[in-house]
């Protein structure tokens, strides 16, 4: 039987329009063997947890260019938890936050708020996917 | 010559349509007047009897029907997010034409089971789960429904994973298994669901509601008369081989207790800056709004559309309004008959339904600024740049002022949120054939759009 593929939905959070990044990040995941539901730019943490519900999903990938990510992201693990995706990997990356902020801290707080993993500017998606495969535990697969 | 006969039997009337498929011509239509109690048998041969009156003795070499009998085809249908394939199971239901008595997202509930039972559905609709998605959800409710012993079929469309299982679950009911309705994220497919919903209905549903013996009459097709409708405006809209539609149109049908609104278009953003959110919507969309209609649900009329709005349209007042809306509510059979006030009335009261009904259909749009500008967020279908508007069902089209009131349709300036046509010519179907045209269209489609093309009557554009 055909292994069933890992899924990711992904997305640009809150009001933030910056659609490029997204698209070359919905590219690189399809191509390295992920099942990508691309949610595109503008995208309410409800979607993501809808998304996410519907198609069983392994991980919620959340892009934030605009430097309001931190606003953004606050209480999507709480709803995850509420809607039944308890445990479910959220990882956060992009311009998370605004200006030269020292990375350990950004990356604390975003882990304080129940984020696995965030990644600071300029990660190149060949780094997040490596990073994917660690956290969903994919050693060897193709994902 | 070559007749066929069109039958669309309805609740309170059995209408007859017959057409020569040879020279493409309406020979003539007739009604009968049925109710609950009498035999819907009887209502045929009456109205045939009218209708050879009519058109003189004919023997019809085909016979095709269509049911809203016994009050239609009733639905109750589950699925996971209500947003996602819990909205996707209701519009593929609405798109069969069936009368949705129950919605139900995530898991089924012993008190939810309670109030099917009471729904008393033709059909039950299990979806849930995209693909290779979700299983636990659309599981449990194949287990808590076979718990209840289910009198009415079941209709599995969820993730395919789980199907079979849930078949497995449900053995001893009357069990189809169909592709998912929303097999990925985004994706409705509603198609093939809604053909075996319309077989059960024929072979199961027809038996149930005591139109057997006039079954035997048939040809072959015999489908929900919403369905039949639907039909007709994508004929009509998209045309058909050797004969052209006339483009991307909105038909709105106002009965005395529902209103339905359908629309035959895209409907997609036409800006850069628009995003759009949420299921993407069919392009033949049908909705039915329970709470508007101009007898039944009068009062859900005067309610959405405000008593202010009402007065206003009518030139009455609102002691007037109460006193004849009080009335209507139970004497559900009158008609303006030349009483001033009424036709008043009733043209503000079709005004707000229209309106009503059709902005809940239509999309709408939002603006958010960000520190950029402005940027738009589109849900819902954007029909702003459709054209044409069909008008039929009783309450229209036997009024003098059908465009004044088909115009409520239209953007108003009032809601720049609502993505209601800008300007449309308006189609009135005053001869009522467009359900019987949607069921000739099955084998005649050329003919079916040429007399819809002849007999609807065209008023120029409304802005
Ligand atoms: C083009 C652009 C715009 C365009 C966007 C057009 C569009 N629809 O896409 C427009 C003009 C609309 C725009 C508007 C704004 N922008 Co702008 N924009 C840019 C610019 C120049 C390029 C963005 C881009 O496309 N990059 C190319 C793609 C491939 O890279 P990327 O988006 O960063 O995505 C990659 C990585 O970030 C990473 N990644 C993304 N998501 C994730 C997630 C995870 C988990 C991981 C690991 C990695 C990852 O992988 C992606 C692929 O390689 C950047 C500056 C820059 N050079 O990055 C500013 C920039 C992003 N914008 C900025 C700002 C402030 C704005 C505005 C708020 C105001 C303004 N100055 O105009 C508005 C916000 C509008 C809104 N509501 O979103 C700032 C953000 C500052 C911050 N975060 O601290 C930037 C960084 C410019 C700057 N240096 O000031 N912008």
């Amino acid at each position: 039987m055909e292994q069933r593929k890992k899924v990711l939905v992904i997305g640009v959070i809150g009001a933030d329009v910056h659609a490029v990044g997204n698209k070359i990040l919905y590219h690189a995941f399809t191509e390295a063997g992920f099942e990508v539901i691309n949610l595109g730019v503008m995208v309410a943490q409800e979607e993501y947890i809808a998304a996410a519900i519907e198609s069983n999903a392994d991980a919620i990938v959340v892009s934030s260019l605009y430097g309001q990510g931190e606003l953004d992201c606050r209480g999507l693990r709480e709803k995850c938890d509420e809607a039944g995706l308890k445990g479910i990997p959220l990882v956060v990356g992009g311009n998370i936050v605004i200006g030269k902020q020292k990375f350990e801290d950004v990356e604390r707080r975003f882990k304080d708020m129940g984020f696995d993993r965030a990644f600071p500017p300029g990660t190149a998606p060949e780094t997040t996917i490596e990073a994917l495969r660690e956290l969903l535990h994919m050693d060897g697969e193709t994902a | 010559m070559k007749p066929v006969l069109l039958i669309d039997f309805g609740s309170t009337y059995t209408k007859l349509t017959a057409v020569d498929v040879e020279s493409e011509t309406l020979l003539g239509t007739a009604a009968a007047f049925t109710t609950i109690q009498t035999d819907i048998n009887d209502g045929l041969t009456e109205g045939l009897k009218k209708l050879k009156a009519k058109i003189g003795p004919v023997d019809f070499a085909e016979t095709y029907a269509c049911s809203s009998a016994a009050g239609g085809l009733r639905m109750v249908t589950s699925g996971l997010v209500p947003e996602l394939t819990g909205e996707a199971a209701r519009l593929a239901s609405l798109g069969a034409g069936a009368k949705v008595v129950g919605v139900y997202a995530f898991q089924l509930t012993e008190d939810d089971l309670e109030d099917i039972r009471e729904a008393k559905p033709d059909i039950f609709l299990l979806v849930g789960g995209t693909d290779g998605g979700n299983t636990e959800c659309i599981l449990h409710n194949a287990k808590m429904l076979a718990q209840m012993k289910p009198e009415f079929p079941i209709v599995i469309a969820g993730n395919r994973t789980a199907a079979r299982q849930c078949q497995r679950i449900l053995d001893g009911c009357e069990v189809y298994v169909c592709p998912n309705v929303m097999p990925k994220f985004g994706v409705l497919n509603a198609e093939p669901t809604q053909k075996q919903i319309r077989e059960i209905f024929l072979t199961r549903i027809i038996q149930a509601k005591g139109l057997s013996k006039a079954t035997e009459l048939l040809s072959d097709i015999m489908m929900p008369t919403p369905s039949a409708v639907l039909a007709a405006m994508k004929l009509l809209a998209d045309g058909c081989e050797g004969e052209s539609g006339i483009g991307e149109l909105v038909a709105v049908d106002v009965g005395g207790a529902t209103t339905d609104i359908y629309s035959i278009a895209e409907g997609m953003p036409d800006h850069m800056n628009t995003v759009y959110k949420g299921l993407p919507e069919p392009y033949a969309k049908r909705t039915v709004e329970g709470d508007i209609g101009m007898r039944y649900s009068i009062q859900g009329i005067v309610d959405a559309a405000g008593m202010d709005k009402i007065c206003r349209l009518s030139g009455l007042t609102e002691e007037r309004v109460t006193e004849l809306v009080e009335d209507l509510k139970v004497n559900t059979d009158k008609v303006p008959n030349g009483d001033d006030d009424l036709e008043k009335l009733d043209f503000a009261l079709a005004s707000g339904a229209v309106a009503e009904a059709v902005a809940r259909h239509a999309g709408t749009i939002s603006e958010t600024y960000t520190m950029l500008g402005q940027t738009f967020v589109q849900e819902g279908k954007n029909l702003t740049k459709v054209k044409q508007i069909v008008v039929t069902g009783g309450s229209l089209i036997h009024t003098r002022q059908t465009e004044k009131i088909a115009a409520h349709a239209l953007y108003d300036p009032a809601h720049p949120e609502s993505l209601r046509p800008k300007e449309a010519g308006v189609w009135v179907d005053r001869t009522y054939i467009l359900a019987a045209m949607g069921l000739l269209s099955l084998h005649y489609p050329q003919t079916a759009l040429r007399i819809i093309k002849k007999e609807l009557e065209y008023y120029g554009h409304s802005e």
